[in-house]
């Protein structure tokens, strides 16, 4: 499906975007995965070598400007350009507003919002040269409903919705596609730090009766990115159980 | 090797899709060759390619024309 295609996932470590990169590696692309630390760029390369697939593991801090272009340029160099990019690094710092702190919000917006910027920025003259691309960003069900203790999160997760419509419509026109995945509660390292009973409470909301796969969100990555999914653009798709429906 | 306008001038014909002929020294890229803005910020980048220089946002509003690039280039970009 993606063969000859070279596709960059940020935050591929573990979770949501080790799922993304293995399932757009298995379907023939190469894939660039980041992480933030050494160990977690070559635990990338290992799942990838362990799989038979071919795609690399590099170091990247998406909040840091140079680090992103020295990695898009490393990127282009010798592996391709890159005409499939999923942002997917994400982090938390859940407060109360009341108690949230500068550094929470900052951090947040730098890393959860500021980064698709920056990432999308940074591949684009590729894509256009290309007139092809998909950029797919990794929003959250947070980001459509709200949830008390994430106004940073949420406010981050939606803006990632508002600049993927208005990118959309830039680019549109040179056969670029810019799109969100809108993910509910998927069982990772982020809502195992979740109690047993909000687990439980959540999953009562949930009318599949489960959290979500991290497969689940790399399959609904995958089509987005594909062909079959040409006229889809600006959109947010939620896959989410039914949790929340718009 | 050819000169600093047939080179612009073959960028510009490539990008926006026009004649050669439609490409004189002042015509307008987007009032008389029908560039949008992104065709033109495209533009400036592949001419920052083929020049092998940076073309700041600033000076890049100012190169509306082929001659406008010509001059640019000649004085900023050609050792």
């Amino acid at each position: 499906m993606f063969a000859g295609k070279v596709a960059l996932v940020t935050g591929a470590s573990r979770g949501i975007g080790k799922a993304i990169a293995l399932e757009l590696a298995a379907k023939g692309a190469t894939v660039v995965g980041t992480a933030t630390s050494e160990a977690g760029a070559e635990a990338i390369s290992l799942y990838f070598k362990d799989a038979g697939l071919e795609g690399y593991g590099k170091v990247l801090d998406v909040t840091q400007p140079e680090q992103i272009d020295e990695l898009v340029s490393w990127v282009n160099a010798e592996v391709g350009v890159p005409t499939i990019l999923v942002n997917n690094a994400g982090i938390t710092r859940d407060n109360l507003l009341m108690r949230m702190k500068d550094e929470e919000w900052e951090a947040i917006i730098q890393t959860n919002l500021t980064s698709v910027y920056r990432m999308s920025k940074a591949v684009l003259r590729g894509m256009m040269k290309a007139r092809e691309g998909r950029i797919i960003s990794i929003a959250s069900v947070v980001g459509l409903m709200g949830n008390a203790g994430q106004t940073n999160y949420a406010a981050a997760k939606a803006g990632i919705m508002g600049f993927s419509k208005s990118l959309a419509r830039e680019v549109g026109p040179r056969g670029i596609t810019v799109n969100v995945v809108a993910p509910g509660f998927i069982d990772t390292d982020m809502t195992r730090a979740l109690g047993e009973d909000q687990r439980a409470a959540l999953t009562s909301q949930i009318p599949l009766q489960r959290l979500g796969e991290p497969e689940d969100i790399a399959k609904a990555v995958a089509f987005l990115a594909s062909e079959d999914a040409a006229y889809i653009t600006g959109q947010t798709l939620s896959v989410n159980g039914g949790m929340v429906m718009c | 090797m050819s000169s600093i306008e047939e080179r612009v001038k073959k960028i510009v014909v490539e990008q926006l899709g026009v004649e050669e002929d439609q490409v004189t020294p002042d015509a307008s890229f987007v009032d008389d060759l029908g560039a949008d803005s992104l065709d033109t910020v495209e533009l400036v980048m592949a001419l920052e390619e083929e020049f092998d220089c940076e073309i700041p946002d600033e000076e890049a509003e100012n190169i509306q024309t082929l001659g406008q690039a010509v001059a640019y280039i000649e004085e900023h970009c050609e050792k």
